[in-house]
């Protein structure tokens, strides 16, 4: 196949830690057979900031906290044939989405003023408009845009990654056996 | 007339006794049926609805229903199971169910069926309720966030431990389980080696200091299914 013809692939790591990407590294060699299927688009893995071509697969870590990450994800959505959650925190909101009982100035307020190793002598609360505001609750992606596949897990292991891809990218029936849909 | 009589489950007769309920013949055959507040010991509560199943054409919970003869029975069906994936993925958005640090994750009932049922994330909202956690026990700690209202403890506590621990208060939405002490766990007369505790289906009721004994992915439903040990009577 030439290489212009290769599925691209896109990834982005939103209100997530990387560990999903990690995750994706976690393939080992088969990161090898990966790039004989496609290539990769944005990604934070090759340092591409913007989309170049219409992918066939994004792989999104995380959920939404702020309105950059629901500008992202629209952008995803927008240039990806198939849009993938990747990860507890993308599927279900995960560790970013403990503050989604505690009203958004509490948090603020703990963050930047009343925690108990807080040292800020000004007392300001960080508002640039260089700064993504922040969203009221941490949402999950489908709960902002239309998302046709879920992987969950914190993260989802290689295997469970690896086998998803690959289905897709061959147009196999996807069937995850028994322990490969994790949530921990 | 014999107490002996048949049932047919999803096309294959198995036998079954008057007085049973269907969920106690099907468990006795090696057929497993979804549950989460049935648990072996105590009366069945038929609140959570795992169990639906149906019978000559009917929902019902097969926890409670009796066996009749000839009774025809559905419970593999892609219509059942999309009912009863539904009721857990409910579950999951109406407490705060983060299974990435929970201790229970791998020995949850909630997640096994989850896993069981191959659920990749929920098809409703979430709510993200406001929940408190109590910690006051030395051995024992309560976390409300993890409830999912099946009774378990509430049961097993009056029946099996002879105490009044645990109970409900508020309706609908607003449903809670509550203590028996006005504030606090470390006022009731929990015990650590209460039955009560080990009868939660989750995180919500747990031991102290016990919770990475075993870690995780060597866990109780890591490896199977739950109700692999009922299907594995057929083998
Ligand atoms: S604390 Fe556990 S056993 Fe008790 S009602 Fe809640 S989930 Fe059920
Ligand atoms: S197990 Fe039957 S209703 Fe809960």
């Amino acid at each position: 196949m030439a290489n212009d013809e290769k599925p691209k692939v896109a990834t982005a790591s939103l209100a997530g830690c990387f560990g999903c990407h990690m995750s994706i590294l976690d393939i080992d060699d088969r990161i090898l057979k990966l790039i004989e299927l496609v290539d990769f688009n944005k990604s934070p893995i090759d340092d591409i900031k913007t989309f170049t071509a219409r992918c066939a697969v994004g792989l999104i870590e995380g959920g939404c906290c702020n309105e950059e990450n629901v500008h992202n994800l629209q952008e995803f959505r927008k240039n990806c044939d198939i849009l993938i959650s990747l990860g507890d925190c993308a599927t279900m909101g995960g560790i970013p989405a403990m503050r989604n009982n505690i009203p958004l100035q509490e948090c603020l307020d703990e963050a930047y003023l009343n925690g108990p190793t807080v040292h800020n002598p000004s007392g300001i609360i960080p508002s640039d408009p260089e700064l993504p505001l922040l969203l009221n609750k941490v949402y999950p992606c489908h709960e902002v845009v239309k998302i046709d596949y879920h992987i969950p897990g914190c993260p989802p292991s290689a295997d469970t990654i690896w086998e998803m891809l690959v289905a897709l990218l061959t147009g196999k029936k996807i069937d995850l056996p028994y322990g490969l849909i994790k949530y921990d | 007339m014999s107490d002996n009589i048949t049932i047919t489950i999803d096309g294959v007769e198995i036998p079954a006794k008057q007085g049973q309920t269907i969920m106690q013949a099907a468990d006795d055959a090696g057929v497993y049926i979804p549950r989460l507040c049935a648990y072996n010991g105590l009366e069945p509560h038929g609140s959570c609805r795992v169990c639906t199943i149906k019978i000559n054409g009917r929902f019902q919970a097969a926890c409670t229903q009796p066996v009749a003869p000839g009774a025809i029975i559905e419970n593999e069906t892609d219509e059942i199971n999309d009912i009863r994936k539904s009721i857990v993925e409910m579950f999951f958005v109406e407490g705060n169910h983060f299974c990435m640090f929970c201790e229970k994750s791998g020995n949850c009932e909630l997640q096994a069926l989850a896993y069981r049922l191959k659920i990749p994330a929920p098809r409703y909202p979430f709510l993200w309720p406001d929940r408190q956690v109590d910690a006051s026990h030395p051995d024992v700690i309560i976390d409300k966030n993890r409830c999912v209202l099946c009774g378990r403890c509430v049961r097993a506590s009056k029946d099996l431990d002879g105490k009044d621990v645990f109970g409900f208060v508020g309706r609908g939405p607003d449903k809670q389980l509550a203590i028996d002490a006005t504030a606090r766990l470390v006022d009731t007369d929990l015990d650590v080696r209460d039955k009560a505790i080990d009868a939660c289906p989750v995180g919500s009721i747990m031991k102290k200091r016990v919770g990475f004994a075993i870690p995780i992915g060597q866990r109780k439903y890591d490896k199977k299914p739950i109700g692999s040990d009922i299907e594995d009577k057929n083998k």
